[in-house]
């Protein structure tokens, strides 16, 4: 009798993961029954494989940003590098919604793939080493991208890659330097102009302001809020820093040991948490 | 008028499981009450009646032991928020149902205008237009205009509360739930959120109320229900816990 009626025009899915997961390691048959948080471990006490993330499944909207939250090991990285095709899972689906088109991730081929990492994904890794090509430019990390894509008139890159250093306030007259003369929050702030190069509809970011400045932190929390709303990108926000959850995602996974041990909206999860494992983590970052 | 209440609370309670102390804390225990559109209901009762966790209950930041929520949509649909799937309630949240706590969390470097624009931002109004009216109802809260342009971040106890009240009377939403929104403002102040609350129930919006002065239940309220502590809690806030 309830639920029936309520319009939805905002659901947009972009993303739709079920069972993913990876194992390090040979793997055998008990590596699931013997590790996770009730075992304390995500390593298999038989074969001595790591259970890096197991059984993930979780949907996410257009203009939505999902956290997911947990402890150093946990698998928060795992995931989004598997969606990324950095790391190629050991089991599970996502599909990708783009344009009136599905695509299921692992199914594609090398070439498939590449063309949605370069074009419709965009990614910001914790070190900024992994995202971002230190022999080469701001600019030139920027254009390369482009490059990848479809734009190819060197006056057209180098206007885009302006606007987009402009766009998360990275000095212009920089761009010709290299990222390794930059401090930690312009380089993060580069990874974000190249994860943005392509306007992609999707965007991973891997504890995008950990080891900040609190000041740096702010400005690049305030730029990506400024993108969701202005761009309607859905993105996944990997991190451990529940102030960074709470002003960024509306719902939250919560990590241990490679699995979900619970997830819901943000606000829920930090201030009704269910789990015991949730409940310490929030009453000790008070 | 209509009289279909656009909230109905029936039978809710709320448990909480505290797994590091081992405890089970009751907070809410068989509510039931209407919310209708155009008028005001206040939640009344003692401190650990559990009037704050009603209104977190029905926001779903409290995920409910039991009972049902029904709110009807704007296109006369039913949706039991109790039940209802994350993304429906943050759609719900985006468009229809409001909430003014005590709280402010905000982004580091926003200004208190785009704080107040924000919930019109992502309905999709054009950002100078939101802006204005952001500015508006700030004056007629009586923020100095010299904090318009700041981050509410260092704000008073009193200046936090009028960002809070000016960003959730802006966004007129059809369900409104306020908590003490009052509590830490002058009286001349107090008049103008009479006022805007006034306004607003004029506009079809329904409103779930605590407040902190019996006068201002006197002053707004259409309805009044009245909370008790769930048994076995009445010694819990004299501090003997049992
Ligand atoms: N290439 C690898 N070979 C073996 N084990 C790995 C490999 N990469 C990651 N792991 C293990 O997988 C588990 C999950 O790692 P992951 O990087 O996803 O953690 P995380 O949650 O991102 O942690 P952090 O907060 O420290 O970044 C860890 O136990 C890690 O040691
Ligand atoms: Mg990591
Ligand atoms: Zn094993």
């Amino acid at each position: 009798m309830v639920n029936d009626n309520i319009s939805t025009p905002t659901l947009d899915k972009v993303l739709e993961v079920r069972g993913l997961g990876k194992v390090y390691g040979n793997g055998c048959p008990h590596c699931f029954d013997l590790t996770g948080p009730e075992h304390d471990t995500n390593i298999c006490p038989r074969c001595g494989s790591v259970v890096a993330a197991h059984n993930l499944s979780f949907d996410l909207c257009r203009g939505e940003i999902l956290g997911i939250m947990g402890e150093s090991g946990s698998g928060k990285s795992t995931a989004v590098k598997a969606l990324y095709f950095d790391e190629a899972p050991t089991c599970g689906t996502a599909v990708f919604y783009d344009q009136g088109n599905a695509y299921d991730l692992y199914a594609l081929n090398a070439a498939q793939q590449r063309q949605l990492r370069n074009q419709r994904f965009g990614m910001v890794y914790q070190n900024p080493v992994l995202g971002l090509n230190f022999n080469v430019s701001a600019g030139g990390n920027i254009a390369e991208r482009l490059l990848m894509s479809n734009l190819s008139h060197y006056g057209e890159i180098r206007q885009r890659a302006t606007t987009l250093l402009r766009r998360t306030e990275v000095l212009t007259q920089r761009m010709d330097e290299l990222p390794k003369n930059f401090s930690g929050g312009m380089q993060q702030r580069v990874q974000i102009a190249k994860a943005l190069a392509t306007n992609p509809p999707l965007l991973l970011l891997d504890e995008v302001t950990t080891g900040l400045d609190l000041s740096v932190q702010a400005a690049i929390l305030d730029l990506i809020m400024e993108i969701q709303q202005e761009l309607g990108t859905a993105m996944i926000a990997v991190t451990h820093d529940l102030g960074v959850i709470r002003l960024l995602a509306g719902r939250t996974l919560v990590m241990k040991y490679g699995r979900v041990i619970e997830s819901g909206l943000t606000d829920q999860i930090l201030e009704d948490p269910q789990h015991a494992y949730t409940q310490r983590l929030v009453a000790s970052a008070l | 008028m209509s009289d279909q209440p656009i909230l109905e609370v029936r039978d809710y309670s709320k448990t909480f499981v505290l797994h590091e102390q081992g405890k089970t804390l009751p907070s809410s225990s068989h509510v039931n009450l209407n919310v209708y559109p155009g008028r005001l209901t206040a939640l009344i009762g003692p401190t650990g009646a559990g009037k704050s966790t009603v209104l977190k209950g029905i926001y779903l930041t409290y995920l409910p032991s039991s009972g049902q929520l029904l709110y009807r949509t704007a296109n006369g649909g039913r949706v039991d928020l109790a039940t209802a799937d994350e993304h429906q309630i943050l759609a719900l949240r985006q468009r229809d149902i409001g909430f003014v706590t005590q709280f402010l969390h905000t982004l580091p470097r926003q200004s208190t205008e785009d704080v107040v624009a924000m919930p019109l931002f992502q309905r999709g109004v054009e950002r100078g237009t939101a802006r204005a009216q952001a500015r508006d109802i700030l004056q007629r809260l009586n923020l100095p205009e010299r904090l318009w342009g700041v981050s509410p971040a260092t704000f008073s106890g009193g200046e936090r509360q009028r960002v809070n009240l000016a960003r959730g009377l802006l966004a007129k939403p059809r369900l409104l739930l306020l908590d003490e929104p009052t509590a830490s403002l002058d009286p001349k102040t107090t008049d103008r959120v009479v006022e805007l609350i006034a306004e607003l129930k004029q506009g079809g919006t329904g409103l779930l109320a605590i407040f902190h002065s019996p006068a201002l239940v006197e002053r707004l309220a259409d309805a009044v229900v009245e909370l008790a502590p769930p048994p076995g809690t009445e010694h819990f806030f004299e501090g003997t816990t049992p």
